[in-house]
């Protein structure tokens, strides 16, 4: 394994894996809080060329988290299809980059060597692309999932309705709700990120949301996104899930810090199956996010790109419903501005959809990050683009609760309306009856929230 | 218990109102033109800062319901739209929220105030703005001046340690310090505790109050500091307390009163409820999960 090579008439000579993984990054505060960030734009593009000679096999046999340190690496490794591996496993990270961004790969072949990739290998294609790249080679793959209806088809851009409110006060969330609907979003499931972590208003929201959907007959799905463990206790009690959330780290330790370990994953997955109240196949919902291994000090050197792409490689044990990236959430020590948030949702996009995930992305920012609405609007339009499954819907993107901001019911249905996509075809037909929507343009009607009492 | 605590916090509350009433009274409306129009700048903020809460929908289906809804959340429903994008005023709220939120990060915590308050000022390693947002851990540092400064200036060993600091809001402190410090000094005098040299720290972190706490090595110590802005409000402090604050004090051990803003926790009620919660620490020789209040 060469990890050696002359940029620019200096010779850069790489310690390790870990090393040429992290200085081969785009620019990442989180990688230089962690102190593992390339000094400059050349060591960058060395580390950059280091890893483009790498080998497949190279990357699986130096793995950066041995799978007998760390389980989530157990489940990356288990996952991989010996087979496929076999056909690749000579290729240089330059050949996969131009295999997956070249005409011959379609979604087809995309989906079955990605059976034989790692996580890790995943991150390394996607540290030699360039944004547009990214969003090329996303664009390319469809992954389409099952609850209570089916997303992600070519052409759909689906939404979550989060319609939080800081009390949880059930009448406010349905306000919301209302709001959302009235605006054709929805389809991707209404979720709520609740302020009480109890099984009893855990239940509350969920007997509220199903109450709704059954009255207008909406074709969607629900979730209330509290710890999974409150999650299990309330279905336990009998309440109304389509679905099951939980947010995801990139380590064992990281998922420690959650609260979770792979076991209860499972405990869980059975669980939903066995009492959620959805059609399927698929069952769950998992948030994630690059950085939040770092703060959980669960990082293990290992830069926060290829830390995020194992999250996808723990989330396709399970064959979520959605999966979504809260890119802007973590804060400035992560992401600082603008350019890191994008490039950053386009990365995570793009390494979800190539793990077989149907990814989606929560497109946000703190306050106290460089960035402002306008980036949202970019990034936005740019992941309709690379063809995301779903974003993220708020009330004037504005979160009442979680004191950030996201986007907006109106800048969904811009995304639909400028870039020519729909919402799911069954939710779709559901607004046309309900007369807010006609020939994929929203009527006169929709943006009344009263509609719905 | 915890009756007892609220009978001691509103008589403080009850006491201190007196005062600043009688206070009020007393003031010549010509001694500090400055301070009142300063003050009714702050008010006129504020009152601006109000959502305007009005539903736009211009033919609802139900327009007692859309009040209805309107009441039940504070989110930015029932806006309307012009084709898919919001209306002017709907747009512009919106950015001017955010705008309050951004100019309470990067803006400076008001000279005179500090002065108001014989606050003098030590700085943490954060250096700049940029540096303070990207590197945490140098925020939770003092700087070798802020240590000397420290050292020379402070009452070593007191009971009770105020700090105040910025954090991540600078006009949360602005917006609160006037009405949290006499009602905190005054609460600290009614359980008869003494307090050391107060001061102020520019670009802390909450665990600044660690370094500070092997610094001076308090009993307790208080530190008052901005929070993460919101739109909602962008005015909101926290105030962090600890029972003999050191190194490798884990967050747990901290005790916290948050969302400390005119809209959410009174700051008179929250100055005079942190003495309380203090001299229960120094009774308890705890704070944190382990203090029981």
């Amino acid at each position: 394994m060469n990890l050696k090579t002359r940029v620019l008439g200096e010779t850069y000579q790489f310690r390790d894996l870990k090393e040429v993984f992290a200085k081969a990054n785009e620019e990442k505060s989180g990688d230089q809080l962690a102190g593992i960030a390339a000094g400059d734009s050349r060591e960058r593009v060395a580390a950059k060329q280091v890893l483009s000679d790498l080998t497949l096999s190279d990357i699986r046999n130096h793995p950066l988290l041995p799978a007998e340190k760390d389980e989530v690496s157990r489940v990356i490794e288990e996952g991989i299809n010996e087979k496929i591996f076999r056909e690749i496993q000579n290729w240089s990270v330059a050949e996969l980059r131009e295999y997956i961004l070249s005409h011959e790969a379609t979604d087809s072949e995309l989906k079955r060597i990605s059976r034989g990739l790692s996580s890790e290998m995943i991150a390394a294609s996607a540290k030699l692309m360039s944004n547009l790249d990214l969003i090329t080679a996303a664009a390319k793959i469809r992954n389409i999932t099952h609850c209570n209806i089916a997303i992600g088809q070519p052409g759909v851009l689906a939404a979550r309705v989060q319609p939080n409110h800081p009390a949880d006060h059930v009448q406010g969330i349905k306000a919301a709700i209302y709001e959302g609907l009235s605006y054709g979003s929805g389809d991707a499931v209404i979720g709520i990120n609740p302020v009480i972590d109890t099984a009893d208003s855990v239940k509350d929201i969920l007997l509220m949301t199903k109450e709704v959907m059954n009255k207008w007959d909406i074709p969607t799905q629900n979730c209330v996104l509290a710890h999974v463990t409150t999650q299990m206790r309330a279905i336990r009690q009998g309440a109304p899930a389509d679905m099951i959330f939980q947010s995801l780290a990139g380590s064992e330790d990281g998922n420690r810090a959650f609260g979770i370990d792979v076991a209860l994953l499972d405990e869980a997955d059975d669980l939903i199956r066995k009492e959620g109240t959805s059609t399927g196949p698929n069952y769950w919902y998992f948030e994630t996010g690059q950085g939040s291994e770092l703060s959980a000090e669960a990082h293990h050197g290992i830069d926060q790109l290829t830390m995020e792409s194992r999250c996808y490689g723990l989330a396709r044990k399970y064959n979520p419903f959605i999966v979504n990236t809260v890119v802007g959430f973590i804060g400035p020590e992560y992401l600082y501005d603008s350019r890191q948030v994008i490039r950053a949702g386009l990365e995570d996009h793009y390494m979800g959809k190539m793990h077989g995930l149907p990814m989606g992305c929560d497109v946000c920012y703190t306050n106290h990050m460089k960035v402002d609405q306008n980036d949202m609007d970019n990034l936005g339009i740019l992941l309709s683009a690379a063809g995301v499954n779903f974003v993220i819907g708020v009330a004037m993107a504005d979160d009442v609760m979680l004191n950030y901001q996201s986007t907006s019911f109106h800048d969904i249905a811009a995304f639909r309306e400028v870039m020519g996509l729909r919402p799911a075809p069954a939710f779709e037909k559901w607004l046309e009856k309900m007369g807010i929507m006609e020939n994929g343009k929203l009527t006169a009607l929709a943006g009344d929230p009263t509609i719905f009492m | 218990m915890e009756q007892q605590l609220d009978v001691l916090v509103d008589k403080v509350v009850a006491e201190l109102q007196k005062k600043l009433a009688e206070m009020s009274k007393q003031t010549p409306v010509q001694a500090e033109p400055a301070l009142a129009v300063q003050e009714s700048a702050v008010f006129a903020d504020i009152a601006e800062e109000e959502p305007e809460r009005t539903a736009n929908v211009p033919h609802p289906k139900w327009e007692e319901g859309l009040l209805e809804l309107l009441e039940s959340t504070p989110a930015r429903i029932g806006v309307w739209r012009t084709g898919v994008r919001p209306l002017t005023r709907t747009m512009l709220q919106l950015r001017r929220d955010h705008a309050a939120a951004v100019d309470a990060v990067y803006g400076e915590v008001d000279q005179a105030l500090l002065e108001e308050f014989s606050l003098f000022t030590v700085e943490t390693q954060y250096d700049n703005t940029e540096n303070y947002l990207k590197r945490p851990d140098m925020g939770r540092i003092l700087n070798e001046e802020g240590v000397r400064l420290l050292q020379e200036r402070c009452q070593m060993r007191p009971q009770v340690q105020i700090v105040v600091s910025d954090g991540l809001s600078a006009s949360a402190i602005d917006a609160n310090l006037r009405d949290v410090l006499p009602s905190l000094l005054d609460s600290l005098q009614s359980y008869g505790l003494s307090c050391g040299t107060p001061f102020f720290v520019k670009g802390g972190r909450v665990a600044s109050m660690d370094h500070i706490g092997e610094l001076l090595q308090p009993e307790v110590l208080v530190l008052l500091i901005g929070e993460r802005p919101g739109l909602v409000t962008a005015h909101s402090m926290s105030a962090y307390m600890c029972y003999r604050p050191r190194k490798g004090i884990v967050e747990s051990e901290r005790t916290v009163i948050s969302n400390i803003h005119a809209k959410g926790t009174s700051p008179i009620e929250a100055g005079a409820h942190i003495g309380t919660i203090l001299s229960k620490m120094l009774e308890q020789k705890a704070s944190g999960v382990k203090l029981v209040l």
